[in-house]
């Protein structure tokens, strides 16, 4: 009975959404005077894909996120999830941050229930905290406060979080970023299993190209803000992909070019 | 002194200890004890060694009284490791048995057998010992009064505090009309208010209840503004992609992360209430421990002040102890992020 329920939360996972950007462009207000981040951006995400987007520091990534999110408005253009327009946030757009930002007053098992609870469900649907714990290997650590977990624990409790909405876009702002190498290479093994488990469509901000092409199967690399698409790279290679692949490294050297780093390489 | 000399010291002490190591441990882990009770004992002496200069009832009960507790001080500590977590609670506050038994010693001393100290503004012991045990019906009508008073006053104070605090916080047009009447009338020390209180409310205990829930509401209210000011917008930005409504971002994200805020706002407020609680008392209402300082002083009964005194200290620092377990319990997760 037990095992069937978690099966199911298992396999119930929702398959990816499809996400249309279309001619979006954003600035910001600063003292008055408007500072463009985004222009004319369009996208198209078919469901299911793992979209890396990589680019300068600084160059708009993380606002278009903000964007797909719902946690923004752009200034012009229109952002739809599976044809329908997004205007505010919803639980099947999950954004992990760079930031765990776990709440320190709650428990791992509490701060993963989050969105369940937001949505008022979590009674009838506790099971789901229990797998998406198990789906990061921290059943063991339920009870402990985000001030005990190291920062890949801390990291993979913010996965967990966002994983057990079932989430239909997984959208991700440099999530391994301030992870040291060794649990960065983990992680990443991690995520694209998750992802070909679960079939959610992702979007990957990261401004490592190496990560960018070891797991994504689209990279969109984008100017300097204002942040405009330069590139849209596909990446047609099996997984689980090695870091020594030829193929790779001669996409690498593409990017870096167009990123304006050809000469170091 | 060279080095020289001091090393050899210590060469030379050292075979000394490693003699009689039992003696050294007993002494390390009972001394204390000892000399708590042989202070104890001095006190007890004292009580009853002269014969005392004033006519006091009770002195040599506080004499016997001061030999029990040296014998518990001894047995207690010599035998602490038959005594489990209360024989080591005992032995750990043998020191300050001594500081106690020594002060006690010579305060009787210089106030009931010498009166080194002038009479009757520094009263013996055993006069304020007289006190509890004569005068207890109505010392505790007046520790039932103010304690009545206070907490009233306290949990209405807190409470709108708490909310005002949560509302000005959370919204800008709350803030916009608030925040200055917040900052016109906050500063003000509540008992300013005490005499058009007084006028203005119906009872003394109502003026003194508005009073009491003033001067704690002030620091609630800001404490409790800027802890829900200065939560991280990274949190509502995680709630709201998870799909909480702005009740849940109050109740799960504000309040929670602003509670360490309002706890400093509670013991800020508990302290200036307490101050506007003796002052009421004094002046308007004629009940509690406040009014029963005046009416003492009125008598010149200096014994029932320092009782009452001693009373009202235990019930103040009794209230930031519950204060502190309470916030001990509900911010257990702070433990190891912050020291506290």
């Amino acid at each position: 009975m037990v095992e069937a329920a978690f099966a199911e939360a298992i396999a119930h996972a929702a398959a990816g959404a499809a996400l249309d950007i279309e001619q979006v462009s954003h600035a910001f207000d600063i003292d008055g005077a408007e500072l463009p981040v985004l222009s004319e951006v369009s996208i198209a995400v078919e469901p299911g894909e793992l979209v890396a987007l990589l680019g300068p520091s600084g160059c708009g990534k993380s606002t278009l996120l903000r964007l797909v999110a719902g946690l923004d408005k752009p200034k012009t253009g229109t952002l739809r999830e599976d044809e329908v327009r997004i205007r505010s946030p919803h639980p099947s757009r999950v954004v992990v941050f760079q930031d765990p930002t776990l709440f320190p007053w709650r428990t791992v098992w509490d701060n993963v229930a989050l969105g369940l609870e937001a949505q008022g469900i979590l009674k009838s649907q506790r099971h789901r905290v229990d797998a998406a714990l198990d789906l990061v290997g921290l059943s063991d650590f339920r009870t402990a406060y985000p001030h005990q977990l190291s920062g890949g624990m801390a990291q993979r409790v913010a996965l967990a979080r966002a994983l057990v909405n079932d989430p239909k876009i997984l959208i991700l702002d440099e999530p391994l970023g301030k992870l040291d190498s060794l649990t960065r290479i983990t992680m990443q093994a991690e995520l694209v299993s998750l992802w070909q488990r679960k079939g959610f469509t992702t979007l990957l901000v990261t401004h490592d190209a190496e990560e960018a092409l070891v797991l994504a199967n689209r990279v969109i690399v984008f100017s300097e803000r204002p942040a405009r698409v330069k590139a849209d790279i596909r990446v047609d290679r099996p997984y689980p992909r090695h870091r020594g692949d030829p193929y790779l490294a001669d996409l690498r050297r593409q990017i870096l070019g167009l990123l304006g780093l050809d000469a170091t390489w | 002194m060279s080095t020289y000399s001091l090393s050899d010291g210590l060469a030379s002490g050292a075979p000394r200890t490693s003699h009689a190591p039992w003696l050294a441990t007993w002494v390390q882990e009972s001394g204390a004890g000892v000399a708590a009770s042989a202070a104890w004992i001095a006190f007890g002496l004292s009580c009853l060694w002269w014969e005392d200069v004033g006519d006091w009832s009770r002195t040599h009960s506080l004499g016997i009284a001061a030999f029990v507790i040296a014998a518990i001080a001894l047995f207690g500590t010599v035998g602490a490791d038959y005594l489990g977590p209360a024989g080591r609670a005992l032995r750990q506050r043998a020191p300050w048995l001594i500081a106690l038994g020594a002060f006690l010693t010579l305060w009787e001393v210089a106030t009931a057998k010498f009166a080194w100290l002038p009479l009757p503004f520094f009263p013996p012991p055993q006069s304020i010992i007289e006190v509890y045990t004569d005068d207890l019906p109505k010392l505790l009508d007046s520790v039932f009064a103010s304690v009545k008073l206070q907490l009233g006053g306290y949990l209405i104070g807190a409470t709108i505090g708490f909310l005002t605090g949560v509302s000005i916080g959370w919204s800008r047009a709350v803030g916009y009309w608030v925040h200055p009447v917040l900052r016109f009338i906050g500063p003000l020390p509540a008992t300013a208010w005490l005499p058009i209180a007084f006028f203005t409310f119906p009872s003394s205990w109502s003026a003194s209840t508005f009073l009491i829930a003033l001067a704690t509401g002030f620091p609630v209210t800001v404490l409790t503004w800027s802890g829900v000011a200065s939560v991280s917008t990274a949190y509502y930005d995680v709630a709201r992609t998870l799909g909480a409504k702005p009740s849940f971002l109050v109740l799960k994200v504000a309040i929670p992360a602003a509670l360490p805020h309002v706890f400093v706002g509670l013991f800020m407020g508990l302290g200036a209430s307490f101050a506007v609680l003796v002052v009421a008392e004094m002046i308007g209402v004629k009940a509690g421990l406040g009014w029963y300082l005046q009416w003492a002083q009125g008598w010149a009964a200096y014994a029932n002040m320092y009782a009452a005194l001693i009373v009202m200290s235990l019930l103040c620092s009794g209230a930031i102890t519950l204060l502190f377990a309470i916030r001990d319990r509900l911010l257990v997760w702070q433990k190891g992020t912050v020291k506290w």
